[in-house]
């Protein structure tokens, strides 16, 4: 009966999407304000008919209800009831029901935060959402439907892929999809703009806080995929150039070149048809993304020929949002007006020269992930596009990029003089450029490589350090404190991003700069030394868990004879499908992380373990979460709080103040 | 690729102690070359996966076999070139440069061109097209008058 309660919101929050996707945009159009005003209900009723859906799954696999299909296939009796409720992502169906939900968050959110908007583009921007919205829900009850009932019912669910069966897996998936999906709310205002024909930078202040959160999400969501990867897969990997992470670095890199070229239309007016078309390319590839994923072409494209049902459903969907926004961009951009002028040598110029480098890095990862797929399905051969590839050509395309991001902010709007900014950075220069010659010496091995991403990572640092200084002696006050507090929050939610990536950068390089291995044979007592750390091997046993029986090893780390800590990595089997997983023991520190897993049991216990030593390896996550954190400043600022707080009508001064203040 | 090998050398060339647990290779050297060679290579059985990281039987397999080969003091080319005649171009993680492959290798470069092209003939004509309206005396007053405002306002 629940499941299909479920079945049945999700058919009602259908019919909801097409009444919000019609009538709103419709009654923009013709200025009918009756019509519009069916937007912001429409919305609310859509996003509380798909939470009725998703508790429903909830409550089935909450319940182990064996003859819902979906709930048989993904769960198991024995799965605690916290992975029985993560499973409810745990594979096609609920993810796209997962999407669904988080499209409907994005879209109430939208009719809270919206009161500052013009009634006309609100309809427009929930009514775009609201068409995004019916062809997920249109895919989910034609082709994919999560509530599907199997009868007779299974009397035991074939359980949670092992993989998925971790903490970081509960929380990952909410958090890639709250940034994949609140890409649409930026595309939505993209659309709406293009409708109305009042692209302006007041459009550009709106949809900036959205695409912002939207961009932090997607950075930790990111940054815990890559870590579930590095723990959960055994061998110390965190990024592989899987085409399902390029899936979700794909949209990154096109939502990092929009959060910076809004913030030229907001301040500027520049850039408004670029703007646009990269507000729709972050959704598009989100869109890509999910295809890539959940269509099955990637682990075989014949595999998607023989059922490509689900698969054509997202291609058509993909060629009709992607085809139709960009037609609609090709008949109303021309006629946008162009902003201020601005000379090569400014900070638009900068801010455009690292969108091209973040859309060519963009393109090339597209292209490396797409590539194997098309000659494969041309017949023309099968070959694998890997680490290898990207990294030759990732890294050339970033470089440039990394170093512009240390002038851009330094650099003045509209005109820029050379002389001028050689300058003001030449101590930051000269710092980086010592440090990244004098500091691998000192840490032990010098390489070009090694050199390089220290430079960037110090030549940020630095250059901000200048920047803030500049900037604090700019804006007077008398004490520092009264100083730091009048920079404007969005400067230092800038600031905090970039140093952001230069700790990304230097945990990168760190670790493939110094990181060391060993694969031992270790007997019960036998000892093995790694990066000063000497780990002693005190055997392993057999450990009982709920769904599964492990062996697990114990270790004890000692550092100059001074012990440390124990860490205790297993080799699990998972009864339902007869999986085996390496759950590697991890020592995480701020300068290094000790990593073990177990290999293979030897004769006599004995064990091929493998032992892992990475310098700095918690920076590559830390710069992530350090760059979300800039977002989160950023967002945080006082222009955005008038916005906000304008819809409160007590604060609210009079209508004419009030419109200067967004505008 | 080059840390890869110096950090092996320095992890293999370390003193050895008393009751150290002995590496599961026989022969370190062959070892560094097998997991320089290894991390390019696909597992062939894998979704996703590298030589070196896999630990699927087939894998370990195709490791002995590498070994052996490297051993029989094989360069690291000639080992490359049996695996590609007997299992393609797809065991590869870096494709070889060839007729099908040469728009992959040069499509970023390409792109960066056309982008770089693009902004800068853009920049151009937009610079000859885009005209600016000096600031009127009564723009300029109410600009100090907003200026003022905001002031008093923060």
């Amino acid at each position: 009966m629940i499941p299909e309660i479920g079945h049945f919101a999700l058919i009602l929050a259908l019919c909801v999407a097409v009444v919000q996707g019609v009538l709103p945009i419709y009654g923009a159009m013709v200025g009918n304000s009756a019509l519009m005003a069916v937007a912001k209900p429409a919305a609310r009723a859509q996003f509380l008919l798909v939470v009725i859906a998703f508790c429903c799954l909830g409550y089935a696999f909450a319940d182990k209800d064996f003859s819902v299909l979906y709930v048989a296939s993904t769960s198991n009796s024995q799965l605690p009831l916290h992975y029985r409720l993560a499973a409810i992502w745990g594979a096609h169906e609920g993810s796209l029901l997962l999407w669904t939900l988080i499209l409907t968050v994005w879209m109430f959110a939208v009719t809270l935060f919206s009161a500052h908007l013009p009634e006309t583009m609100r309809s427009r921007i929930l009514g775009v959402m609201g068409l995004v919205s019916l062809g997920f829900l249109l895919f989910m009850l034609t082709v994919s439907n999560p509530f599907e009932r199997l009868i007779p019912a299974a009397p035991e669910g074939r359980d949670l892929n092992p993989l998925l069966q971790d903490p970081g897996m509960v929380i990952h998936p909410p958090m890639l999809y709250m940034g994949y999906v609140g890409f649409s709310v930026a595309f939505a205002f993209a659309i709406a703009a293009l409708l109305g024909g009042n692209l302006d930078a007041a459009w550009a202040r709106w949809s900036r806080p959205w695409t912002t959160v939207a961009w932090c999400f997607l950075t930790v969501g990111i940054a815990m995929g890559s870590g579930w990867a590095y723990y959960e897969l055994g061998w110390g990997g965190w990024w592989f150039w899987d085409p399902v992470e390029n899936a979700s670095f794909m949209p990154w890199l096109a939502g990092t070149a929009l959060v910076h070229s809004l913030a030229v239309t907001d301040k500027r007016g520049g850039f408004k048809v670029w703007t646009v078309l990269l507000a729709i390319m972050a959704f598009s590839l989100s869109l890509l993304g999910t295809f890539l994923v959940r269509s099955g072409v990637l682990t075989s494209v014949h595999a998607f020929a023989t059922d490509p049902k689900r698969g054509l459903f997202i291609l058509a969907f993909l060629a009709i949002v992607i085809g139709g926004s960009l037609a609609l961009y090709a008949w109303r951009a021309p006629r946008v007006g162009l902003g201020g002028s601005f000379a090569m040598m400014s900070r638009e110029g900068m801010l455009l020269a690292n969108n091209v480098l973040l859309v060519a890095a963009m393109g090339s990862v597209l292209l490396g992930t797409l590539y194997p797929l098309f000659l494969d399905a041309l017949d023309l051969g099968k070959i694998s596009v890997g680490p290898p590839y990207f990294d030759a050509v990732f890294v050339p395309l970033m470089v440039p990029a990394l170093f512009l991001m240390g002038i851009g902010p330094l650099a003045q709007w509209k005109k820029a003089e050379v002389p001028d900014l050689a300058k003001r950075l030449r101590w930051a220069f000269g710092v980086s450029v010592v440090t990244a010659l004098v500091l691998p010496f000192v840490l032990g091995a010098w390489t070009p490589l090694l050199s390089l991403g220290l430079l960037m990572a110090v030549w940020i640092v630095t250059t901000a350090v200048i920047g803030l200084r500049e900037r604090l002696a700019h804006v007077g006050g008398k004490s520092l404190l009264e100083q730091v507090s009048l920079v404007p929050r969005s400067y230092w939610g800038m600031l905090v991003a970039h140093c952001g990536i230069a700790v990304f950068v230097v945990g990168v390089t760190m670790v493939k700069g110094f990181e060391t291995e060993k694969d031992v044979r270790m007997n019960v007592g036998e000892t093995a030394t790694i990066g000063d750390y000497t780990f002693r091997f005190d055997g392993a046993q057999d450990v009982v868990g709920p769904n599964y029986t492990a062996a697990r090893g114990a270790f004890r780390v000692s550092l100059d004879g001074r012990e440390t800590t124990t860490l205790y990595p297993e080799k699990r089997r998972y009864a339902a499908q007869n999986q085996v997983m390496t759950e590697a023991a991890i020592d995480p520190g701020l300068l290094r992380d000790l990593y073990v897993s177990l290999g293979e049991p030897l004769d006599e216990g004995a064990w091929s373990v493998r032992l892992y030593h990475k310098p700095f390896v918690d920076w590559i996550w830390g710069g992530c979460f350090i760059m979300a954190l800039g977002g989160v400043i950023a967002i945080s600022d006082r222009r955005y709080r008038l916005a906000w707080r304008k819809q409160e009508p007590t604060v609210q001064p009079s209508a004419g103040t009030a419109r200067r203040k967004v505008a | 690729m080059r840390w890869l090998v110096l950090s092996l050398m320095v992890c293999f060339s370390g003193p050895v102690w008393a009751e150290e647990a002995k590496p599961l290779a026989e022969d370190p050297v062959v070892e560094a070359r097998l997991k320089h060679l290894a991390v390019e290579l696909r597992c062939l059985v894998c979704q996703n996966q590298t030589l070196a990281d896999s630990n699927a039987p087939l894998a370990e397999d195709l490791r002995r076999e590498v070994r052996e080969m490297l051993a029989k003091n094989m360069s690291d080319q000639e080992v490359i070139d049996f695996l590609v005649a007997r299992y393609g171009d797809f065991v590869l993680y870096r494709p070889p440069l060839k007729a099908t492959t040469t728009l992959l290798w040069v499509g970023p470069f390409v792109l960066l061109t056309i982008g770089a092209t693009a902004l800068v003939v853009t920049l151009r004509r937009r610079a000859r097209k885009v005209v600016d309206v000096p600031v009127t005396d009564e723009e300029q007053r109410r600009v100090e008058q907003l200026l003022a405002e905001g002031g008093k306002r923060s």
